[in-house]
C-alpha cells in the first residue's frame, strides 16, 4: 500500500452524473502528468441506489484498483426523493457514505454533501467516533446549496470536484479544459463558477488537517484513457469489421453501441435484432456474404448463440462473438464481475467443439487479441470468442497512445477471387470443392467463395456435407472433414506458437520458487500483488493466460513444472480455469490450489497477497476478506 | 468490378442451369408437395433473369430445407427457423444479390415465429417461401402451428387443443409488402406467383400449400382450389389493406373447410424496403461489404483517428 497514490472515490445514486463526472476527472488526472485506472460498482437500476467510481492515480504505473481508498466524496443519493420531495424512500439518501466506510484507509479523507444528508442521519453513523478512532479528516460541506445558488442542485458534482481540487491543492486547469470540451452556453458557465467557488471555500473556509496531496507524475508519451469495451471496438475495426449485429445487454452493450455510433462513417452496418439467436445467426449470414461480421453478448444472451455459433462451425463460417461475463447463474447479478462463464464458452453448442477462445487481460490485451481474433476467424474459417468480463468491460486505464497507431487488417484471409476460383476443383455440375483442401495443406484449410462471385457455387449447411456441401453421411467423409475442421485447432496453435508474440503475460522473477497463475481481468491484481510479495521477501512469478482454446499447453506445462507450487487466481466459485489445465494437461492436480473471488467484487492486490500467504507460505489462519482457498487434489 | 462478382451479367439462361447434375436426387417421398415448389423455382429463376450466381437460397431444417440441395444456386441450409436472420444479413451485406429463404410451417411459424415476424415488420427485400403441409413431416408427424384443431397426432394423441395460426393475416399486420398463398398442385400460379415475389422490393411472403401424402393423409391434397384472381366470386384489391385483411381472413377460415382460395392477397409497392429506409439514414453503405475488401484501393479508417475524444 503506497502513500503516494490517490484513490478517490465518488459515491451517489445511480443518475447523479457520477459516471461523467469520475470520467473527467480522472482524465484530468491523467493530462496532469499521473497513471489511472477506474473501478465502477453500480446497481442493476436506472436511477438511485448506492454506487461509486473509484478512480486510483499515481506517479507509477497501475494496473488495478487499489486495496481500500483514501478520499471519499460522498453526495448523497438524491433519487432517494422523488422529484416533489413528496416521499422519502427510508435510509437509501445516506448510503453514499454510510456504505462506504469500511474500505476507507487510515487517515483518509471524507468530504460528504451537509445540503443533502441530514444531520440525524450522519449523527446515526458514529462518524465522529470512527473518524477518531481511523485517523479520518471529515469535511462536511454544503455542496447542494452551492450549486443552487449557481446552477443547478444536479451540478452538486462539480462542486464536490471543486472542493477535492482545493483539498488536494490540485490546478484547475486541466477540469476547466475538459468541462469547455463537455459543454457550452449557460451551462459551461454555472458550471465553471461553481468549480471555482468551491475551490476557493476550501481556502477561505476550511481548516486543512490532512496530508494527502495530488501525487506528481510526467508522461513521456501522449496517452488516451480507455475501457475494455472501447479497446474491444477499435481491435474490431483495425481488424476489418464493418458489420455487428446485436441485441443489448449489460456490460456487452458497450462494445455495440461504440461500433454502431462509428459505423455509418465507415461503411459499416450495425443492426440491433430481435433476440441473440438472430444476432449470432446475422454474424454468421453476414459473413457467409463477405462482410467481416461480429456479435457478442453477456452468459445469458450467449446461452441463445449456441445454435449459430455450431453452425458456424460446421459451415467453417468466420464470425467474431464476444461474451462479457457478469456473475450468474441465470439473470445472476448484472452489473457486477464474474469469471463464471468459461467452461461455458469453451463447450457450448452441440458435437465437438471448433472454436478459438482468447481471454484478454487489460486494455492492450484486449485491443491486440480482438485483431488476433479477426485474422484468425477468417485465415482458418472458424468462429473466435472474446471473453472478458464486466470488470474489463467498464474499468478505464491510460494507454499509450502510440500503441494504437497502426494499420487496419482488412483482407478476407482464405478467400478466394473469381480468377483463383477458376483454377479451384469443381464437380461436373459445376460446383465448387468448397470443403476440400489441398494434400499439402497443413492449415487444414480449404479456401472459400462468396455468394456472387463466379465459379463458386457450393452448399453451406449444418449437416455434415461432402466436398460440395451435399449431405452426406458417408463415414469416410465424415471423418475426412471432421478431421479437417478439428485439425485446424493444432494448427492455430503452431501460428500462435511461430508468428505473433505469445498472448500469455509472464511477471515476477523468472528463477522464483512459487507460482500464480490467472486469467482475464484477474490480472492486474495480481500483478500487482506479485510485485509486493518479491518487495516483502517472498520469491514469487506470475503467468496470465489468455489464450483458452487451443491451449498454451507448453508454455503452462513449463511454467507449472518450474515452480514447486502454483496458486490459481480467479473469480468464479468452481474453479474452472484450474480444472481446464488440469484437463488440458492431465497432470499438476497436486500442485495447484485455488483462489477463488466471487462475492461481485473484482480482487483487489491485497487480497491476493493474503491469499498467497495463508495458502502458500502456509499461515495458520483463514484469509479475512471474502474469498475461498480451494486446497490442491488430494490435500 | 473486378475481382469479385458475376452479377449484373446480361445473358439468356437456360433453365438447366438451375438443375444439378447426377447427384443428389431429391429424398422427398413420392407425390410430396415440395417437388412443386422446387419445379416453380427452378422455372422462374431464370425467367427473371438471374443467373445461378447471383442467387443464394437460404433454408431452415425439415424436407422443405432440402430444397437447396436439389437448386444449383448458392445455397446455406441453416438451422431450424433461422433463415430468415441469415438471408437478411447476407443481403444487408451484399444488396445485390437475390436472396430467397425457404422453410416449413413448423420451421418457419414454430420455431421462427419470431424472426418472421420482424423480418416482416422491417420489410427486408428477400423473398420467403413457407412449405405449409400442416404437419412436421421429417420428425415423423407431430402437429405443427397449422394443423386443425382437434389433429391428432402421436404427441397430441387426444386432438390438438390449439387453434391454427393465421400465416397470410400474420404477415399482413407485421408489416410484409407483398402476402401470397399458392399450391404445389397448381404450378402455373406458383410460379407467377414466386416470379412476382422476387421482382418486389421487399418482403415477399409466400404462403405455399404443399401436400404431405406420408404424415397428413387426412389432409386435403389442396384441391380444387380457387384462385381468387381468377374467379368472379372475389372481387378485392390486393392494395387496400382491409380488403386484403377480410379477404385473408375468408381464405384462413375457409381452408379448414375445405375451400382451398389461392392468389396474391396484399402488395403495397410503395412502402420502401428496409434496405431503402437504411439507406436513407445513412446506415447502409453503398457498395456490397465484399466489394471493398477486394478493393486495393479502398480506405481503411483506423481506431487511431477516434482517439481524440480519449485524450
Amino acid at each position: 500500500m503506497s502513500d503516494d497514490e490517490l484513490i478517490w472515490r465518488i459515491a451517489g445514486g445511480s443518475g447523479d452524473g457520477i459516471d461523467s463526472t469520475s470520467q473527467n476527472f480522472a482524465k484530468a488526472l491523467m493530462r496532469s502528468g499521473l497513471h489511472v485506472f477506474t473501478h465502477r460498482h453500480y446497481p442493476s437500476r436506472i436511477r438511485g441506489g448506492h454506487t461509486y467510481v473509484e478512480i486510483r492515480a499515481a506517479g507509477h504505473e497501475v494496473q488495478s484498483r487499489g486495496d481500500g481508498y483514501n478520499f471519499l466524496l460522498a453526495l448523497g443519493d438524491s433519487f432517494a426523493r422523488n422529484p416533489q420531495e413528496e416521499a422519502y424512500y427510508g435510509n437509501e439518501e445516506i448510503k453514499p457514505l454510510s456504505e462506504n466506510l469500511d474500505d476507507l484507509r487510515e487517515g483518509g479523507v471524507i468530504v460528504y454533501d451537509e445540503g443533502l444528508l441530514s444531520e440525524e442521519d450522519v449523527a446515526e453513523l458514529d462518524l465522529e467516533k470512527r473518524a477518531k478512532e481511523n485517523g479520518w479528516h471529515v469535511y462536511p460541506v454544503d455542496l447542494r446549496s452551492l450549486a443552487k445558488e449557481h446552477g443547478r442542485e444536479v451540478m452538486r458534482n462539480t462542486a464536490g470536484v471543486g472542493v477535492t481540487a482545493g483539498l488536494l491543492e490540485m490546478d484547475l486547469e486541466h477540469i476547466e479544459d475538459l468541462m469547455e470540451d463537455a459543454m457550452s452556453g449557460d451551462v459551461l458557465e454555472a458550471n465553471l463558477e461553481i468549480l471555482h467557488e468551491a475551490y476557493e471555500m476550501v481556502g477561505d473556509e476550511i481548516e486543512v488537517e490532512h496530508d494527502l496531496r495530488i501525487p506528481t507524475g510526467e508522461h513521456e508519451t501522449e496517452q488516451a484513457l480507455l475501457s475494455g469495451s472501447n479497446a474491444i471496438a477499435y481491435g474490431a475495426i483495425d481488424g476489418g469489421c464493418r458489420f455487428i449485429a446485436g441485441y443489448p445487454m449489460t456490460p456487452w452493450t458497450d462494445v455495440f453501441t461504440i461500433l454502431s455510433q462509428n459505423f455509418p462513417d465507415m461503411g459499416g452496418v450495425s443492426e440491433q435484432v430481435e433476440d441473440e439467436i438472430a444476432a449470432a445467426a446475422l454474424a454468421v449470414g453476414a459473413s457467409h456474404a463477405g462482410a467481416k461480421a461480429m456479435s457478442g453478448s453477456s452468459g445469458g444472451g450467449f446461452a441463445l448463440m449456441s445454435e449459430p455459433l455450431g453452425l458456424a462451425e460446421m459451415t467453417e463460417t468466420p464470425i467474431v462473438l464476444v461474451e462479457s461475463m457478469r456473475a450468474g447463474p441465470s439473470t445472476g447479478m448484472p452489473t457486477k464481475p464474474e469469471q463464471g462463464d468459461l467452461e461455458f464458452v469453451l463447450y457450448t453448442s452441440q458435437g465437438d467443439s471448433s472454436r478459438v477462445v482468447f481471454a484478454p487481460g487489460n486494455i492492450e490485451e484486449a485491443y491486440e487479441q480482438t485483431r488476433l481474433a479477426f485474422h484468425i476467424a477468417w485465415e482458418y474459417q472458424i468462429p473466435t470468442i472474446l471473453i472478458y468480463d464486466q470488470k474489463l468491460s467498464g474499468e478505464n486505464t491510460n494507454v499509450d497512445v502510440e500503441f494504437f497507431d497502426r494499420e487496419p487488417e482488412p483482407d478476407l484471409g482464405s478467400t478466394l477471387t473469381e480468377e483463383e476460383l477458376r483454377e479451384a476443383a469443381h464437380d461436373a455440375s459445376g460446383k465448387f470443392h468448397r470443403f476440400e483442401y489441398e494434400p499439402d495443406n497443413d492449415k487444414h484449410v480449404s479456401p472459400r467463395s462468396l455468394p456472387g462471385q463466379k465459379g463458386g457455387r457450393y452448399l453451406a449447411t449444418g449437416n455434415e456435407h461432402s466436398p460440395v456441401g451435399h449431405i452426406s453421411e458417408d463415414p469416410d467423409n465424415r471423418v475426412y472433414q471432421m478431421d479437417r475442421r478439428i485439425g485446424k485447432l493444432e494448427a492455430i496453435r503452431e501460428e500462435l506458437d511461430e508468428e505473433h508474440e505469445s498472448n500469455q503475460t509472464y511477471f515476477g522473477d523468472e528463477t522464483a520458487e512459487y507460482g500464480i497463475i490467472t486469467w482475464g481481468s484477474s490480472q492486474g491484481a495480481v500483478v500487482e500483488a506479485v510485485s509486493r510479495l518479491n518487495e516483502s521477501g517472498h520469491s514469487v512469478k506470475g503467468l496470465s493466460v489468455s489464450d483458452m482454446m487451443p491451449f498454451p499447453e507448453a508454455e503452462v506445462e513449463e511454467f507449472l513444472e518450474s515452480v514447486d507450487e502454483a496458486m490459481v487466481v480467479e473469480m468464479n466459485a468452481t474453479a474452472q480455469f484450474r480444472g481446464l489445465i488440469q484437463k488440458e494437461l492431465g497432470r499438476f492436480g497436486d500442485r495447484m490450489t485455488s483462489l477463488l473471488k466471487y462475492n461481485g467484487n473484482p480482487f483487489e492486490p491485497a487480497e491476493v497477497v493474503e491469499g498467497y500467504e495463508v495458502n502458500i507460505a502456509d499461515e495458520d489462519r483463514e484469509p479475512t476478506a471474502q474469498v475461498r482457498i480451494e486446497p490442491a487434489a488430494g490435500d | 468490378m473486378s475481382a469479385f462478382n458475376a452479377i449484373g451479367e446480361e445473358r439468356e439462361i437456360d433453365r438447366d442451369e438451375y438443375t444439378p447434375g447426377v447427384e443428389p436426387q431429391p429424398t422427398w417421398c413420392p407425390g410430396c408437395g415440395d417437388f412443386g415448389v422446387l419445379k416453380a423455382l427452378k422455372q422462374a429463376l431464370p425467367e427473371v433473369g438471374k443467373t445461378p450466381e447471383e442467387v443464394l437460397t437460404v433454408t431452415g431444417i425439415g424436407c422443405s430445407g432440402k430444397l437447396n440441395s436439389y437448386l444449383d444456386t448458392y445455397g446455406f441450409h441453416t438451422i431450424h427457423g433461422r433463415s430468415l436472420p441469415v438471408a437478411r444479413a447476407a443481403k444487408l451485406a451484399n444488396p445485390e444479390l437475390e436472396v430467397v429463404a425457404a422453410g416449413g410451417d413448423g420451421d418457419g411459424y414454430g420455431i421462427g415465429g419470431n424472426h418472421w415476424i420482424h423480418t416482416a415488420r422491417e420489410n427486408h427485400d428477400i423473398t420467403y417461401i413457407v412449405f405449409n403441409n400442416e404437419i412436421f413431416g421429417l420428425t415423423k408427424g407431430q402437429t405443427s402451428p397449422t394443423s386443425p384443431k382437434g389433429h391428432k397426432s402421436k404427441t397430441q394423441p387426444s386432438g390438438s387443443a390449439k387453434t391454427p395460426l393465421r400465416p397470410l393475416s400474420m404477415s399482413l399486420n407485421a408489416g410484409a409488402s407483398y402476402v401470397a398463398r399458392t399450391a404445389a398442385v397448381n404450378p402455373n400460379q406458383a410460379k407467377e406467383i414466386i416470379k412476382e415475389a422476387i421482382e418486389h422490393d421487399g418482403f415477399a411472403h409466400i404462403d405455399f400449400l404443399t401436400q404431405c401424402p406420408t404424415w397428413n393423409k387426412d389432409a386435403r391434397q389442396y384441391v380444387p382450389y380457387v384462385d381468387v384472381q381468377e374467379s368472379d366470386d372475389y372481387d378485392f384489391d390486393v392494395t387496400d389493406r382491409r380488403e386484403a385483411a377480410e379477404m385473408m381472413y375468408e381464405t384462413e377460415s375457409a381452408l379448414y373447410d375445405g375451400t382451398v382460395l389461392t392468389g396474391r392477397y396484399y402488395v403495397d409497392e410503395d412502402r420502401p424496403s428496409y434496405q431503402e429506409e437504411k439507406s436513407a439514414v445513412g446506415e447502409l453503405p453503398d457498395q456490397p461489404l465484399a466489394e471493398r475488401y477486394f478493393d486495393d484501393d479502398a480506405e481503411w479508417e483506423r481506431s487511431y483517428d477516434l482517439l481524440d475524444r480519449h485524450k
